[in-house]
């Protein structure tokens, strides 16, 4: 029960001072922080995703930034089109990332470990490199929307308060969906995949079926997180889908500690805030920020939580 | 495209493949023996080109820079992999991924704060100066030659130390049976630090050698990093022959590409089209290329055996 | 990052802390500061500063604060950047910004805060054209120009085959689409590298068999910098004539040095361009940071003439309406010598073909000739105002 209750505080802490943020930022009219706050729990839900199958299922992907290029490119190009319904854009948003994971999951998933990594990566950069050749869309340059998707005439996404209360939601949705996910035989199957594959084939369970829903699960929530990301930026670019950001996703989930799926949202948080408050004081922050996640390897085992963990034991 | 232009690119793709084995072939010695992912790999090669340039501005001389980042690099290396890398073997691999992507953060930072962020250079060495006559008005550096040169010597230096020394065979049976390896009484940390080290002098070699014809600038690495691990991904991990085929395959195919897919499109689609869609298909070619060898060889073309 | 100026600034700042904002003003500088293309935005950000220095940290009179910010070529992270400049510090304006990418997700947040906006390289066409705002201001040039010039200058000089090459990204196929401009001869070639490419030997030996009477090009930072040096050991810098834009300067000649010499490049500025701000900008700017400047620097250094004698000019009224409208009439002595805002606010003024010399050992960039007079940009037309 103390067990429990302990596995419960952290997430449930974390939540709730969230979901305090704009009372926050009204309280002191700091805009800022409601903005910056935005964006971090955006990167947090594609960060959530990839702790799904990464800290579940062992399945590393280094090309998760595609599905927020994806998430993105849908809006932006709808909005392009002046289509800026969310019950029209939001519905290929899954569409579209589902798709994409559900093709390349199929083919990545015959591999395993660094094979799978790097197949994942080849299709990450495909999806990049077509989105810089999209002339149309200003390629490089980037499409600028001009407004935000639009919820049956409300303006639940042009109002900055509002629109941090959506990701929120969608957020805290997700992951209470993932915990559920988790906990069910479909994500013990994961689990025991990962451990054992053989066993589960006596048992006549083939994992390949489950670790592919995982995947589209994870892709579709990447994809929305890339929805929200063009709606806070009002820009779409394939720079959202670079190796670099892919690779800061799987840096965000491991700093945060493996597996915990609030874990991947502390990570987040940690990551984006602690480069915001280095870069804040130097130029050459990173010569402070890469010692510092050298430190977290070697001496918090398992990340953020994990050193919570070790603490508590 | 004339059989004279058809030679020459193949002979770009040989040089583009061999740079592409230097780096190529201390990451995968050090992921197939220590199965160890080194990120930083990437990093130690630009430190190589950077301690060329320094080097040579010390000295004026490319063979002293050579000399010099040569061991500066080792040092470099040896100190990476006693302050953090060697805490880091027996960690998940996603540790190691974390650690590492720091060093690149810390090393990418600090050559800008001591470089400086202009792009650098080496100068030609004299020797090597000279060009070679291979088309109407197109020379080709005799540089090039002599990268392509050292490239084949590694490569060689390689396999004679892998099939024909003791070293060798540890490094083997190490790759395919590290547990047995320590069992028989060989000091695997040892074994460990010197295959390291040589991966790192190898990084840091390709660096050197890169250094007259590429521009020396911060990142440098990172692109080049990912194309290595498309290398030895394709090639198979921990196999010195899986990544020298396929880091000719990978520089042939790029290469090549650069030069026929748009005359493809053109061929195929209107001109505006084809000028989106070609330069497009160049740049996905080694992933499509990659993600083909991995659906049908999930293990890469030469799969080294792992009990 | 973020840099208080100077120490002289910090202290009077510090001294009349009680005083009202309206006595100081409040600069954020978005510039790219990290990965290879640093050196960029390093020259742009020093060119400001030492504006700013050279009047004794004050512009117009005003205690002057910059806040330089590194955007890290992340359009959604240099959004933050500057959600964070404009919300949490209150700038008084905005300046800066290397990349149109970065530019294109930080313009509009910056005009709809109705934030005067000194954009100091970065012109995208949008800006010039449709979306033009009268808060946006820019001391560069629109993207297309510089490649108009090359085009420009191959029709003069009567070549009637030319390979062009860029990256395959939006930025190169501007810069084909400015050259093709003015360009009336044929296009022999159209070659797009993949961005960030490293080495260029299959490209040069496509254009050796294609036997052009020149190439123009436009391949930025380190890409150029290979480019150029393989351009020369492959013995093509004699018999092939080479035309570029933002490839030779003095970001990159450190690298290329001898490599580049007797190169072309059209330019809006250059180091011995004949007038006294130019003079003394080129002599300070390498006494305080002992490097050579370039274009980029220049662009940067303009900027922060251009604030200093717009607030000159309203008496150190920060107001938009009086700021904006003394703005408006480009009230400062331009290092390049002739300039005039377009009705779009993008700038009037000559353009060069330049060309990379070793001057006592110094390699810089030198005006060769006037290619354009006075030459406003395509897109003005579609702006309204």
């Amino acid at each position: 029960m103390t067990e429990l209750l302990k596995n419960r505080t952290v997430p449930v802490l974390l939540f709730v001072l969230l979901a305090l943020v704009p009372v926050y930022a009204s309280l002191f009219d700091d805009r800022f922080v409601l903005l910056f706050a935005t964006r971090i729990l955006i990167l947090a839900l594609a960060a959530l995703s990839l702790d799904f199958i990464l800290g579940l299922g062992a399945m590393v992907s280094f090309g998760h930034a595609a599905y927020l290029g994806l998430g993105a490119y849908a809006i932006g190009i709808l909005a392009a089109h002046d289509v800026w319904e969310a019950w029209i854009s939001f519905p290929v948003v899954i569409l579209v990332s589902a798709l994409f994971a559900a093709v390349t999951g199929a083919i990545s998933l015959k591999t395993r470990g660094v094979y799978f990594i790097m197949i994942t990566l080849a299709f990450g950069q495909m999806a990049y490199y077509t989105a810089t050749s999209l002339s149309a869309y200003g390629g490089d340059d980037g499409l600028t929307m001009w407004g935000r998707t639009e919820f049956f005439g409300t303006d639940l996404f042009a109002n900055d308060t509002s629109f941090y209360l959506v990701v929120f939601g969608i957020l805290l949705g997700s992951y209470l969906f993932l915990k559920q996910v988790a906990a069910s035989r479909f994500g013990r199957v994961l689990k025991g995949a990962r451990q054992n594959e053989a066993r589960l084939n006596a048992l006549g369970i083939d994992p390949f079926k489950y670790r592919l829903a995982a995947f589209v699960i994870a892709g579709v929530m990447a994809g929305l997180a890339g929805a929200l990301l063009a709606n806070h930026a009002e820009f779409v670019s394939p720079a959202y889908m670079s190796w670099h950001r892919s690779g800061e996703l799987i840096v965000m989930v491991v700093l945060g500690g493996l597996g915990y799926l609030h874990g991947a949202i502390l990570g987040a948080i940690a990551f984006l805030a602690l480069e915001e408050i280095l870069s804040g004081y130097t130029e050459h922050w990173r010569l402070i920020f890469g010692p510092l996640l050298i430190l977290v390897v070697l001496y918090a085992r398992g990340g953020i939580l994990g050193a919570f963990k070790g603490r508590g034991k | 495209m004339s059989a004279t232009l058809l030679a020459v690119q193949t002979l770009n793709g040989l040089q583009l493949g061999v740079l592409l084995f230097l780096i190529a072939a201390g990451l995968t010695l050090v992921f197939g023996v220590m199965d160890f992912i080194n990120l930083a790999h990437g990093v130690q090669y630009m430190l190589g080109a950077y301690l060329a340039v320094a080097g040579y501005q010390l000295t004026g001389s490319f063979w002293a820079a050579l000399l010099f980042a040569l061991v500066v690099s080792l040092l470099a290396g040896l100190a990476l992999e006693f302050l953090v890398f060697r805490h880091l073997y027996d960690r998940d691999h996603l540790d190691q991924v974390l650690a590492t992507f720091g060093v690149i953060l810390f090393l990418n930072e600090a050559v800008k704060v001591i470089w400086g962020a202009a792009p650098l250079s080496v100068p030609i060495p004299d020797l090597f100066d000279g060009s070679l006559q291979l088309m109407d008005n197109l020379r080709y550096p005799v540089y090039r030659l002599a990268l392509i040169g050292s490239g084949l010597g590694v490569a060689l230096l390689l396999y004679v130390l892998v099939t024909r020394t003791r070293i060798g065979m540890l490094v083997r049976a190490g790759a395919t049976n590290p547990d047995m390896v320590a069992a028989l009484g060989v000091n695997i940390r040892r074994l460990f630090m010197i295959v390291f080290g040589f991966g790192t002098m190898l990084a840091g070699f390709a660096g050197i050698m890169a250094a007259p014809i590429l521009s020396v600038e911060p990142g440098m690495g990172d692109n080049l990093l990912i194309l290595a691990f498309v290398v030895i991904v394709i090639g198979g991990i921990g196999s010195i022959r899986g990544a020298f085929i396929s880091a000719l395959l990978i520089g042939l195919v790029d290469t090549l590409g650069r030069s026929l897919t748009t005359d493809i499109a053109r061929l195929l689609l209107p001109p505006a089209a084809a000028n989106d869609v070609g330069p497009a298909i160049a740049s996905m070619l080694i992933y499509i290329l990659m993600a083909g060898v991995l659906f049908f060889r999930p293990s890469g073309l030469f799969p080294v055996a792992r009990s | 990052m973020k840099k208080v100026l100077s120490a002289l600034a910090a202290t009077t700042i510090l001294c009349s802390a009680s005083a009202a904002s309206a006595e100081s003003l409040k600069i954020g500088f978005l510039a790219t500061l990290s990965g290879p293309p640093a050196v960029l935005g390093q020259h742009m950000r020093d060119g400001f500063l030492l504006g700013v220095k050279e009047n004794d940290g004050k512009l117009g009179g005003l205690d002057t604060e910059v806040l330089v910010v590194d955007d890290e070529l992340k359009p959604d992270a240099a959004l933050t950047k500057v959600q964070g400049l404009l919300e949490r510090d209150k700038v008084d304006m905005m300046a800066g910004v290397v990349f149109s990418n970065v530019m294109m997700a930080v313009y509009k947040p910056v005009i709809e805060a109705e934030t005067i906006f000194i954009g100091a390289n970065a012109g995208p066409s949008p800006i010039a054209g449709k979306g033009c705002s009268p808060y946006f201001f820019s001391t560069s040039w629109q993207n297309d120009q510089n490649h108009e010039v090359m085009g420009k200058y191959a029709t003069q000089k009567g070549y009637k085959r030319v390979v062009v090459m860029a990256p395959n990204y939006q930025a190169g196929k501007d810069a084909i689409a400015g050259f093709k401009r003015h360009y009336e001869g044929e296009i022999a070639d159209e070659v797009y590298t993949k961005l960030g490419q490293l080495d260029f030997s299959a490209e040069l030996a496509r254009i050796a068999d294609t036997k052009p009477d020149a190439i123009f090009t436009f391949m930025p930072g380190g890409m150029g910098v290979n480019l150029v040096k393989q351009y020369d050991q492959a013995g093509l810098k004699e018999g092939i004539p080479f035309l570029s834009a933002f490839t030779v300067d003095e970001t990159t000649l450190p690298a290329t040095q001898d490599t580049a010499v007797g190169l072309f490049a059209g330019a809006q500025w250059a180091s011995n361009l004949d007038n006294a701000a130019n003079a003394k900008f080129v002599a300070d700017f390498k006494a305080e940071y002992g490097y050579a400047p370039s274009l980029y620097a220049a662009q940067g250094y303009d900027a922060a003439r251009l604030i200093d004698g717009a607030l000159e000019r309203t008496g150190g009224d920060k107001s938009k309406d009086a700021l904006m409208a003394a703005l408006k009439t480009a009230p400062f002595e331009s290092v390049r010598g002739d300039f005039s805002f377009n009705t779009n606010q993008f700038p009037v003024q000559d353009f060069y073909l330049v060309k990379a010399v070793n001057k006592d050992g110094a390699y810089v960039t030198e005006a060769v000739e006037k290619v354009f007079d006075d030459k406003g940009d395509a897109y003005a037309e579609s702006c309204r105002m």
